[in-house]
């Protein structure tokens, strides 16, 4: 193990974790509801097309949804069930969007699945493999492994980068993942070093997490050979440590600039549950269907992190966990940092949920904001040295189009800003303005 | 801004033993109204009241210490309208302010009130007679600030008043001089502004441009010759302390950056040398202030933080943007 803790320079915070939570719970196979609602966009761009009709029967793992352009990944059916309507389902971001709803056949006996060997197969064999399972990135914007996987011509990678950071508070999915299935992480990522035609492998997870920092390094030297050095990298506790540039600085030494992409460095990198899902897609040809979520915050009975299928509701989350609190203020889907707030809990999980949320108001701000007093802790904390206070200065004077000189379009949107500011000023909203307002003047 | 407040809290308790108990009627006088004209203020331009912010506070208090002690009760009204009315809130309110209010009501007094702000100084209590005040016996009991001394009669004129440097720096240093009410205690000043850098509320960059810039031009340029100012006693005198690390250190009305904040404290340094060696006041820190303070845009203009992304990334932005 790797006793230096490595950090990026610029920037971050240091909020408080409540990792505590759900830091000690085993992952828990939730019991499938009665129904599920399938999403057919799950990942970035066009989303599926169905591939069911009404009244069909299908088996569990079954393809519901298929692309035929653009670089989308097929979705598929978490258990047997008969296809009770095409409809529209509750969507965080979207409000709504096109989905499949399934009933849930509960007589059926849940798949069992075997491993396979797959050291034979070739680099477009296995990618094919994790194409065809339906890996999306965990992240969140959904983005479909395989292509990741997939440098773009030229660019020479010599390194893979796997993010066991999370450094979200409240999360601890991945957490629980590397400590309970190390095994299939690490050969989730000997498939990815196989896939790049590369040998060197670096996870970096925080210092919050020893138990799993020792867990992956015992089973990465149980691994480790000629054709996959893994090695565990120990990183300073600091948000947004995660972040996919700050975490290659940390990690490598190497800065990704602002359009570049970290092929042009060098470097892949993919998260740790989705090196798990890797290993399950090629090893045991299992679907992306299910996955591991953090329900978490003082506003839930029982926190707790649970294995559900793809299309879930929160409600039935909700009624499986003993219900919410009273005290309960805010329902959100992903970390509190960069996650959505939503309205509704008939909202279904998707690939990219890695966490809900039930926030009580001592969790949550509900201050009025007040006007910028330029004290300047936004452009300390801001890891990719943006200036949030003059950007938001400039939406609220109507002038989010002029904000380019102060780095709009390289935000990330990790909130450290909103998180420092005095005035508690709502400053990722005002950049995502000044970028909407950007892109349409871009498109004229 | 609380904190800030608090870390004044000390000045304030000081002069009163220095001065007698109407520093303490004075600062109040200027503190509440402060705090009225901006509800005041804010009601008229049906914006939301904001005084719990403690900001308009700690204007008041800033406003009272550059005073002297021995002005009328009343005249911290007039310069608290100029500073939060006119300085503050017709400029668009906190946050928008190009001027450091607190100076603008001072520069104001000073060009309203000349005969009682360069005259009405007080010599520190012997007798820890505080509240003579209360008895009316101040009249007619006036003194001289070292640095009245030092532009009138240079280096000389200071020694028969206060003795030999290797004595007052040490006196001065604890608030015992004529002064304003809250610029006379280097060692509490300093305090306080530790305090707020040790919190991270403030960076050291200012107060030490400010400090260095004014020890170090005056040592070349204050003396009867070349390299003959004494620099010790140009940070111990007027308001430069004060100024260094309450006022110039303001968020609204100085930049963010360190190497802008380095630049806008020399500025301020060296213009507050210049007015006090050349200029036709004594002391210069709050014009020096109110000079820098509008280039402040500038200065972030010129010292932008550096970007992740890298700078050449960011001139192909801002060339293929075409904003500005």
């Amino acid at each position: 193990m790797n006793a230096t803790v490595l950090t990026f320079p610029k920037g971050g915070i240091h909020p408080p974790d409540y990792k505590s939570l759900t830091a000690e719970m085993v992952i828990e196979p939730m019991p499938t509801p009665t129904s599920l609602e399938l999403i057919l966009g799950q990942h970035i761009g066009v989303p599926c097309s169905p591939v069911v009709a009404k009244k069909d029967k299908v088996a569990e793992g079954a393809l519901v949804g298929e692309v035929t352009k653009g670089m989308g990944v097929p979705l598929h059916a978490p258990v047997a069930g008969t296809v009770s309507n095409l409809t529209e389902s509750a969507h965080p971001i979207q409000v709504s969007s096109p989905s499949v709803i399934l009933r849930v056949n509960k007589k059926e006996e849940p798949k069992s699945y075997q491993s396979s060997d797959w050291s034979g197969l070739s680099p477009d064999e296995l990618r094919e493999k994790i194409h065809l399972a339906g890996i999306v990135g965990i992240g969140g914007a959904g983005f479909p492994a395989h292509v990741k996987l997939t440098p773009p011509p030229g660019s020479k990678i010599d390194t893979l980068v796997l993010n066991g950071a999370e450094c979200e508070p409240y999360l601890t999915a991945d957490h629980r993942q590397m400590i309970e299935h190390p095994d299939q992480v690490i050969e989730g990522a000997r498939i990815i070093l196989s896939i790049l035609g590369i040998t060197e492998c670096l996870v970096g997870i925080e210092n919050n997490k020893p138990d799993a920092i020792a867990a992956m390094s015992s089973e990465a030297e149980k691994q480790t050979s000629a054709e996959a050095r893994i090695e565990i990298k120990t990183l300073e506790v600091k948000y947004p440590q995660g972040a996919e540039k700050q975490l290659i600085q940390s990690v490598t030494g190497r800065r990704v600039a602002s359009q570049g992409l970290p092929a042009d460095h060098g470097v892949i990198v993919q998260n740790v549950s989705t090196a798990r899902a890797i290993f399950e897609a090629v090893a045991l040809d299992k679907p992306y269907y299910e996955k591991v979520v953090t329900i978490s915050g003082k506003g839930i009975a029982r926190p707790a992190n649970l294995l559900v299928k793809v299309g879930t509701l929160v409600k039935d989350i909700v009624t499986h966990l003993g219900g919410t609190t009273e005290e309960l203020a805010k329902v959100v889907l992903g970390g509190p940092m960069m996650g959505f707030a939503v309205s509704t809990l008939d909202i279904p999980i998707t690939k990219t949920t890695s966490s809900i949320l039930f926030l009580t108001r001592d969790e949550i701000d509900t201050d009025l904001f007040s006007n910028c007093i330029r004290c300047g802790r936004c452009v300390e904390a801001c890891p990719m040295g943006l200036q949030p206070n003059e950007i938001g200065v400039y939406v609220e004077a109507s002038q989010g189009e002029n904000t380019t000189k102060f780095g709009t379009m390289e935000c990330f949107e990790c909130g450290c800003c909103a998180y420092v500011c005095p005035s508690k000023r709502p400053l990722v909203q005002f950049i995502r303005m000044a970028k909407s307002q950007l892109k349409r003047r871009a498109a004229g | 801004m609380w904190i800030v407040a608090a870390c004044l809290l000390p000045v304030l308790l000081l002069s009163v033993v220095v001065f007698g108990v109407q520093t303490l009627l004075i600062t109040a006088v200027s503190v509440i109204s402060c705090v009225v004209v901006e509800a005041l203020s804010q009601k008229g331009m049906k914006r939301r009241i904001t005084i719990s912010d403690g900001s308009a506070v700690v204007t008041g208090m800033l406003l009272a210490f550059v005073i002297p002690p021995g002005v009328p009760l009343w005249l911290p009204i007039l310069g608290a309208v100029m500073a939060i009315y006119i300085g503050k809130h017709l400029l668009g309110g906190i946050g928008y302010n190009i001027f450091n209010p607190a100076m603008l009501g001072r520069a104001f007094l000073m060009a309203t009130f000349p005969v009682a702000m360069t005259t009405a100084w007080l010599p520190p209590l012997e007798d820890g007679a505080i509240f003579s005040f209360l008895s009316g016996s101040l009249d007619g009991v006036t003194a001289a600030t070292p640095l009245y001394l030092l532009s009138h009669g240079g280096m000389e004129a200071v020694i028969n008043e206060f003795g030999q440097p290797g004595d007052f720096y040490a006196t001065f240093f604890l608030g015992w001089r004529p002064g304003s009410i809250g610029e006379t205690s280097g060692l509490l000043i300093l305090l306080g502004g530790l305090y707020l850098i040790y919190r991270k509320f403030i960076t050291w960059h200012t107060p030490v441009a400010v400090l260095s810039t004014i020890a170090l031009l005056t040592w070349i340029f204050g003396g009867e010759s070349w390299f003959g100012g004494d620099p010790l006693l140009a940070i111990l005198s007027g308001g430069a302390m004060l100024g260094a690390f309450f006022i110039a250190t303001d968020y609204v009305t100085s930049p963010m950056g360190p190497r802008a904040k380095l630049i806008f404290g020399a500025g301020v340094g060296a213009l507050t040398v210049l007015i006090r060696i050349k200029g036709g006041y004594p002391e210069g820190i709050n014009y020096a202030i109110l000079l820098m303070n509008p280039l402040t845009p500038s200065l972030e203009e010129w010292f932008r933080p550096e970007r992740f992304a890298g700078p050449k990334v960011i001139e192909e932005e801002e060339g293929s943007s075409g904003d500005e």
